[in-house]
């Protein structure tokens, strides 16, 4: 049970993070909402690769003994890179849609046909 | 630099290229706009050439991997042997990808010479256009479930990019927004889904995990996660939403890239369901959930195409129900896997058929999107019901126009009535009923094109279109390229179903080939 | 943003100099300890922009302009794919510096060691290439943002 807490952090993560997505109707909390899934899948990726009492995989200065996989580290990181671009680019044209609306309701005509 | 130093690294140098110039646009900027078109244009031509000598190499003689940062093959310089490399692997089907992006990208910068030229900041422009190259590029050769991830979100931010360069058009930031949404949530999925692999099988290449791979509950769910993301990314019914928002802002050649960007997606989805899962899923299920998928998105796009005024959202429309067609003859192929004998009658020529339907819906597809962004260059707008008499001094234009109609409505002897008919003809066997609604959305299609043609280009000459005159050169140039290709494949299909459909589905198909050919015996 | 108090800006100047440190030890240090690159110019781009928020867009977008940071992002990403090209005569990305000696081509000791700076090979490069690279992006997002915000307060028409 004590291992799967992460798991359960994980699915917690993403749930509210669609729950922010689906059910807020300002644009901004939306974009929190896609902010939070993404944070969940990171967590997930970095608890994938996490031996209980191992080190961090670095030589320098190491101690002796089992080290945790860095793989799925370099997957995290990568994807958070990538999670900056987006939300700076969701960010900008948040503000860009508010500049032409004056709202970021998107029940007051932003994103509607 | 040999021809074979050249087809080695044909692989990295497709992705390497554009990449390189598309960060030297910047700084190209400083010598002049004649550089810097100059310089967009030489790349598109350099990367189309190398695609068609890497895809005449890979249809001759078979699969080629590419190790990145290291000597060949799979043995690490401690001798061990583990695919842990970072792999590209381009058989016949990234191969057939590959030329449609080629050339569809070429189209669209030829395009955009003359039709962007109001527009300011072009540098940025050139540099989005070609690091949206670098995505469809990786996303087609990578050998990698994660690389793909990040390809596929190099693509989805380029394109974002693109869709709101307009910004003072009044929908492109929502549409952009739209877009990006659907893109993150996508990648985010397709993430999720490469950590439930990894966890599993300590492996990211595809071939490996393929290998492995036993279809037990957590990769149900990790094939779940991947097929809605690429459904969604591809643009089908659930999440069709973000389709017409986002082609109807973007500029016309962007609109064409975003075309083929839904189809790489497509061919990710592909990839997963006969590469990644193949046999070992169960293939009845799947294959019915893409034969479902096809069915309402076919249904879905042709009537909400019909009633709409404007013509790049009609357009796009019709494209969302386009995807269907492939979605729904793959699916029947997919679904007969497991059956040999009737696979060989006529599973396997349905799939051909939806791989031929791929390459001619991006051509026009591509065609009737050039076509509305020619209006749009000499008109301004978009509105069907202010538009009237432009056959008369757009000739070109509508003759080209008329041919993408007829091409998408699946009249003959265009291309689009050579992959639907195939489609027609196999999905019958299966399954009556299917390919009944297949031919009925055709004739909606047909009626929609119908009206927009008569809306926008018969009818008296209306006094404020006075002053139109034809578009410029480059602008039909790249019209007239596309028009030409739909025609000659409509009239040669076996031709090119021969020479290029059938590798790509015999590769598409051989599932333990892909395995051998990049992990070894 | 407007400026802030005479408070926050002496403060932000004294701390720029160890966040800028600090920054570039992250990157230099990238194939040793955890880091590298972008943690690095993350950091690096943080100290600008906590000067930034201090003295507000407007002061800081005239000692510093946009298109002088898309040039130098421009240059570092081209540095970064220039060296994997370098590599082209083995594979795109080969480390052709690693174990040759010279510039970062020690040959890293086996197991725990105390950290050898000259090794690595290509990975330095890269990582002050990319270092460079998030420098530039980071802060002309915040920089272009700021302005942003700025003109809209105003109610002004200003594309940025």
């Amino acid at each position: 049970m004590i291992h799967n807490i992460p798991y359960l952090a994980v699915v917690a993560l993403v749930a509210i993070g669609f729950w922010a997505m689906i059910f807020r109707k300002n644009l901004i909390k939306v974009i929190i909402g896609i902010a939070i899934i993404e944070s969940g899948v990171n967590f997930f990726l970095v608890a994938l690769g996490y031996r209980s009492g191992a080190y961090a995989p670095i030589y320098t200065h190491a101690p002796s003994g089992q080290m945790v996989l860095p793989v799925p580290q370099a997957l995290t990181l990568t994807s958070i890179v990538i999670g900056v671009a987006v939300l700076a680019l969701m960010l900008s044209l948040a503000v860009q849609i508010y500049k032409k609306q004056g709202t970021l309701d998107t029940r007051k005509g932003v994103l509607k046909k | 630099m040999s021809i074979d130093w050249l087809l080695i690294h044909s692989p990295a140098l497709i992705i390497a290229v554009p990449l390189f110039a598309a960060f030297a646009m910047p700084l190209i900027k400083k010598l002049g706009n004649k550089t810097r078109n100059g310089v967009a244009l030489a790349t598109v031509l350099l990367i189309e050439i190398l695609v068609i000598m890497l895809a005449k190499d890979v249809f001759a003689s078979g699969a080629r991997s590419y190790v990145f940062g290291a000597e060949p093959g799979l043995t690490l310089p401690s001798g061990y042997i583990v695919p842990i490399r970072i792999l590209f692997h381009v058989d016949g089907m990234s191969a057939f990808m590959a030329i449609i992006s080629a050339t569809i990208a070429l189209v669209a910068v030829i395009y955009s010479l003359k039709f962007m030229e109001k527009e300011t900041a072009l540098d940025r422009y050139y540099l989005l256009l070609l690091l949206m190259m670098v995505g469809m590029f990786g996303m087609e050769f990578t050998a990698d479930l994660f690389n793909m991830f990040v390809f596929l979100e190099v693509l989805s931010i380029a394109s974002c990019g693109l869709v709101a360069y307009r910004i003072h058009l009044a929908d492109a930031p929502e549409g952009a927004l739209k877009f990006m949404v659907i893109s993150s949530i996508g990648a985010l999925m397709v993430l999720l889904a490469t950590g439930f692999l990894y966890g599993q099988y300590d492996a990211l290449n595809i071939a490996q995990l393929a290998k492995e791979l036993q279809f037990n509950f957590i990769d149900k769910i990790a094939l779940v996660l991947l097929l809605g993301a690429f459904a969604m990314k591809c643009g089908s019914f659930p999440m069709h939403q973000w389709v017409p928002d986002t082609y109807s802002v973007a500029p016309a050649p962007i609109s064409i890239l975003l075309v083929v960007s839904t189809q790489v997606s497509l061919y990710a989805l592909f990839r997963v369901v006969f590469t990644l899962y193949g046999i070992s899923s169960n293939v009845v299920v799947v294959g019915w959930y893409l034969i479902v998928l096809g069915l309402s998105t076919l249904f879905i796009g042709v009537t909400m195409a019909i009633p709409q005024k404007d013509i790049k959202r009609l357009i796009s429309y019709l494209g969302v129900s386009q995807i269907g067609y492939m979605l729904i003859a793959v699916g029947v192929g997919f679904s007969l896997f497991a059956n040999p004998v009737e696979f060989e009658i006529y599973g396997f020529r349905a799939i051909e058929g939806g791989i031929f339907q791929l390459i001619n819906d991006s051509m026009y597809m591509g065609l009737l999107f050039l076509v509305s962004g020619a209006l749009y260059y000499r008109i301004g707008t978009r509105n069907l019901d202010s538009m009237g008499g432009l056959a008369r001094p757009m000739k070109v234009t509508s003759i080209c126009f008329l041919i993408g109609s007829l091409a998408i409505a699946g009249i003959p002897p265009f291309n689009g009535f050579a992959s639907k008919f195939m489609i027609y003809e196999t999905v019958y066997r299966f399954n009556p009923i299917i390919s009944i609604v297949a031919m009925l959305v055709s004739v909606l299609t047909l009626a929609a094109m119908v009206r927009a043609f008569s809306a926008a280009f018969m009818g008296p000459s209306l006094p404020e279109f006075k002053e139109v005159r034809e578009v410029p050169k480059s602008m039909i140039l790249g019209m007239v390229i596309l028009a030409s290709m739909v025609v000659f494949f409509g009239l040669f299909p076996s031709l090119i179903v021969d020479n290029l459909v059938e590798p790509a589905v015999r590769a598409l198909i051989s599932r333990p080939s892909y395995i051998i050919s990049l992990l070894g015996g | 943003m407007s400026e802030m108090s005479k408070i926050v800006r002496s403060i932000s100047n004294l701390l720029l100099p160890f966040i800028l440190i600090y920054g570039f030890y992250i990157i230099l240090h990238g194939h040793l300890t955890p880091g590298g690159g972008f943690q690095g110019g993350a950091v690096v781009a943080s100290g600008l922009v906590m000067v930034l928020v201090a003295y507000g867009s407007e002061r800081f977008a005239s000692w510093v302009k946009e298109k002088h940071l898309s040039v130098l992002e421009s240059i570092g990403a081209l540095g970064f794919i220039s060296l994997a090209f370098l590599g082209l005569s083995t594979a795109f990305f080969y480390n052709f510096l690693a174990g040759k000696g010279g510039l970062f081509g020690d040959i890293p000791p086996e197991g725990s060691n105390p950290g050898a700076l000259n090794t690595a090979g290509t990975l330095p490069l890269m990582n002050l290439a990319v270092g460079l690279k998030v420098i530039a992006g980071l802060a002309s997002i915040v920089l272009v943002m700021g302005l942003a915000s700025h003109y809209f307060k105003q109610g002004g028409e200003n594309d940025t």
